[in-house]
């Protein structure tokens, strides 16, 4: 396949951009780490989150999270791993959950800047268990900021993803990598990873909350989650909360869009709510959701959701430069324009996307389009290329085969995902040619059309019910829903051309209109009394 | 007998819903798609939570299983089941023969080439025979494709969408007058033209344009204005 994506999960850069300082032996094994110390800063730093955690000031536990952190990891753990938590624990009065909190972020500073070995990566899901265990029994009693519950969320799809690819590349693993892997065959496998995230989903009530919401007898949105009044955990409500974001991610992983949709279905994007709050969170959501999208070929609903999305992200990625997840931020931003470009020329419904995105997009991608449009085996290889690029890393969920031969098999999924997708571009290769036709006549005969496409006319009908059926999506209520801009209908042996006219919003307009000049006239009123 | 059906469904869906990443409910889902072929039922749920089931653990994958669950999937067409299905066979699988046939019988139904799909389709009858309602099915596909393009459609484009000819085609189209709302006409041909009920795809002005119509919770918002 003409990829030039390098498909393969280099897990640094994937994620920050920044090639592996220390060898695939893993980072412990350094000269010049000694797990054991504990530098002044890091002492200060712990002390000050334990005591933050334990007077639930989330403001504070916030700024220690995004900023000491990533300070101090930039200034002393670069190339190293931070101090193991036995070294730290006597700092914290050896608080278990705190501890567990440590480890999980200690996991994740490997993973993000060096490069896990088997036995850590078996080590991290241990840690999660015991974590995603202390909030299940309903133990915790803090209130964590959502960044950082997000966050814990996230890596732990990211991880079991980064391990099933980890694990299905066997050909070049030493004697004991394969030792660990059979005997720690319980670790990241599917069905531990989706039941904690379904019983996280379950426990917190999350669904129940958020219909209460809906009726007005709970708030939840309106306070991003937090309890400022009676000071309970949102620990338990957020993780449930962020773990159905985390259920579309992995449904999406498996090639099952059907149920990872549904799986978002109580959080209604059209609306704000929580799931907007952290920025991680939303691209997150919107970028699986479209994705998913695309591949039930509900173009037209992918494309609005895009649309949204990347306008959001021009106009506020300007705040996040700062942050850790820039770099994330921008390469979802990239896929998702590559993903749009795709979902445009399956469906050209430019009118509705945003000027200033549309503009991006052309930056980007006009080239590409043109010849995805053309359909011929150039298309095909831009298809390949911008699908390969923006899709998920899918990944073969069951247990590794280990006997001989040993192969690396982590690309099948992908393979898959790719040669269904290329088929179905390929089905829809006669519509393009239709629609330039189509578009010249207001009515023609099918005999004069079949002719002028050099085609019989048995062909032709089949080729105009065939753009009828593509072009007619079903919705998961059993809805058709019409996906084009350009229709027609027959009668006998003439097609009528109809174009539907791009929509004027009167109605959105003046209601705009209305309360913007009502505002102005209460300000002008507020002047003359003073 | 119907009951006990209905109970065994019952309990089916709600282990979809409740505990689905178990595999210990494999079985289960398995006697469901036997049940499902022969109630002439469907749940594209449960048979995507036994697909996925055979994703975890390919040693008790079952190929008549997943056949007929494609079979059925191929049924529930315009829906695009069928390719939601294969996205979670893997490839190997599908190179096998039986798959290969349900994926070009796809490909013909998605593409509208409902002659070849006929000629095909009677070729592997003993693939298709397992699942009753097979043929209804792909013809009731056939027909909405017809009401999505057509306002009159010529008399052999019918038939060879429905497979059905002479005496059983005029007996079908009679059916169809009486309970659709099908009207027969004569084109200037002299041939049949049966004229399909009027709809929003067909008849594009019928086509309920809600968004110039403005949504209520926006009209509330100038509300306080108006009072």
């Amino acid at each position: 396949m003409a990829s030039s994506y390098d498909y393969d999960d280099g897990s640094l850069e994937s994620r920050h951009g920044r090639p592996p300082s220390a060898g695939q032996g893993g980072a412990s094994t350094d000269l010049g780490y000694d797990p054991n110390f504990v530098p002044d800063s890091v002492k200060t730093f712990v002390v000050h989150l334990y005591r933050h955690i334990r007077e639930k000031n989330v403001y504070e536990i916030h700024q220690m999270y995004e900023g000491s952190f990533q300070r101090l990891s930039d200034r002393m753990f670069r190339d190293n791993p931070w101090p193991s938590v036995e070294a730290i624990a006597p700092y914290v009065d050896n608080d278990h959950v705190f501890c567990l909190l440590y480890r999980e972020m200690w996991f994740r500073h490997v993973y993000a800047r060096l490069s896990p070995t088997g036995r850590q990566r078996v080590e991290s899901w241990d840690n999660y268990c015991s974590l995603f265990g202390v909030v299940l029994h309903g133990v915790v009693n803090m209130q964590l900021p959502n960044q950082w519950l997000w966050d814990m969320v996230d890596e732990f799809v990211y991880q079991f993803q980064s391990y099933c690819q980890y694990r299905a590349k066997l050909k070049n693993k030493t004697e004991e990598e394969l030792q660990l892997l059979q005997q720690y065959d319980q670790a990241w496998n599917v069905y531990g990873v989706l039941n904690y995230l379904q019983a996280l989903v379950e426990k917190s009530a999350i669904t129940e909350i958020l219909e209460r919401e809906k009726e007005g007898l709970e708030q939840f949105t309106a306070t991003d989650g937090y309890d400022y009044e009676g000071g309970t955990s949102n620990v338990l409500k957020m993780l449930g909360y962020y773990s159905m974001i985390g259920l579309l991610r992995v449904h999406c992983l498996l090639g099952d869009y059907h149920t990872g949709l549904k799986c978002l279905a109580a959080i209604d994007i059209s609306q704000q709510g929580v799931y907007n709050v952290v920025i991680g969170s939303h691209i997150s959501t919107i970028y699986h959701y479209g994705f998913a999208n695309l591949m039930l070929r509900r173009y037209v609903e992918a494309i609005r959701e895009f649309n949204k999305i990347l306008l959001y992200i021009l106009k506020y990625k300007q705040y996040h430069q700062k942050s850790p997840q820039y770099d994330q931020i921008l390469k979802k931003n990239e896929q998702m324009y590559a993903l749009l470009a795709i979902c445009l020329c399956l469906c050209p419904q430019i009118n509705l996307v945003e000027e200033n995105v549309n503009s991006q997009l052309r930056d980007k991608y006009n080239e590409k389009m043109t010849k995805m449009l053309r359909y011929d085996d150039e298309a095909y290889a831009v298809y390949d290329e911008l699908f390969t690029y923006a899709c998920p890393k899918f990944i073969t969920p069951s247990a590794p085969v280990l006997e001989e031969p040993l192969t690396n098999y982590n690309q099948d999924a992908y393979r898959l995902q790719l040669k269904l997708f290329l088929y179905e571009v390929k089905q829809q290769q006669l519509l393009s040619g239709v629609r330039s036709f189509l578009k010249l006549y207001s009515t023609i005969s099918i005999g004069k059309l079949a002719a002028y496409m050099e085609v019989d006319e048995p062909t032709l009908r089949t080729i105009l019910m065939t753009y009828k059926h593509k072009m007619h999506a079903v919705d998961s209520d059993g809805k058709v829903i019409p996906n084009a801009d350009l229709d027609f209908y027959i009668s006998e042996d003439i097609v009528h051309v109809v174009e539907s006219k791009p929509i004027k919003h009167y109605g959105d307009y003046f209601l705009r209109q209305v309360l913007k000049f009502e505002e102005m006239i209460s300000e002008l009123e507020r002047i003359k009394l003073d | 007998m119907g009951r006990e059906q209905q109970q065994v469904s019952y309990t089916v869906k709600q282990l979809v819903s409740v505990n689905p990443y178990n595999p210990d409910i494999l079985s289960d889902l398995e006697n469901y798609v036997n049940e499902q072929v022969s109630s002439q039922t469907y749940s594209l749920d449960a048979n995507l939570c036994l697909l996925r089931l055979y994703q975890f653990e390919p040693g008790r994958m079952s190929t008549p299983i997943m056949v007929q669950i494609l079979i059925k999937a191929l049924m529930a067409m315009p829906a695009s089941d069928f390719s939601l299905c294969l996205f979670l066979i893997p490839e190997q699988v599908q190179m096998q023969e039986q798959f290969k046939t349900l994926i070009v019988l796809s490909h013909y139904l998605e593409t509208a080439r409902f002659r070849q799909f006929w000629d095909e389709a009677a070729k592997r009858r003993s693939i298709l025979e397992v699942v009753p309602g097979f043929e209804q099915a792909i013809q009731a596909y056939a027909i909405h494709v017809l009401s999505l393009t057509y306002q009159k459609v010529p008399r052999t484009v019918l038939a060879e969408a429905i497979n059905i000819e002479g005496l059983s085609l005029d007996k079908f189209i009679e059916h169809h007058v009486a309970i659709s709302g099908w009207v027969l006409e004569k084109s200037h041909g002299h041939s049949q033209l049966i004229v399909l009920p009027r709809n929003e795809f067909n008849y594009p002005e019928l086509k309920k344009h809600t968004t110039d119509g403005v949504p209520f919770e926006d009209v509330t918002r100038i509300f306080p204005i108006l009072s």
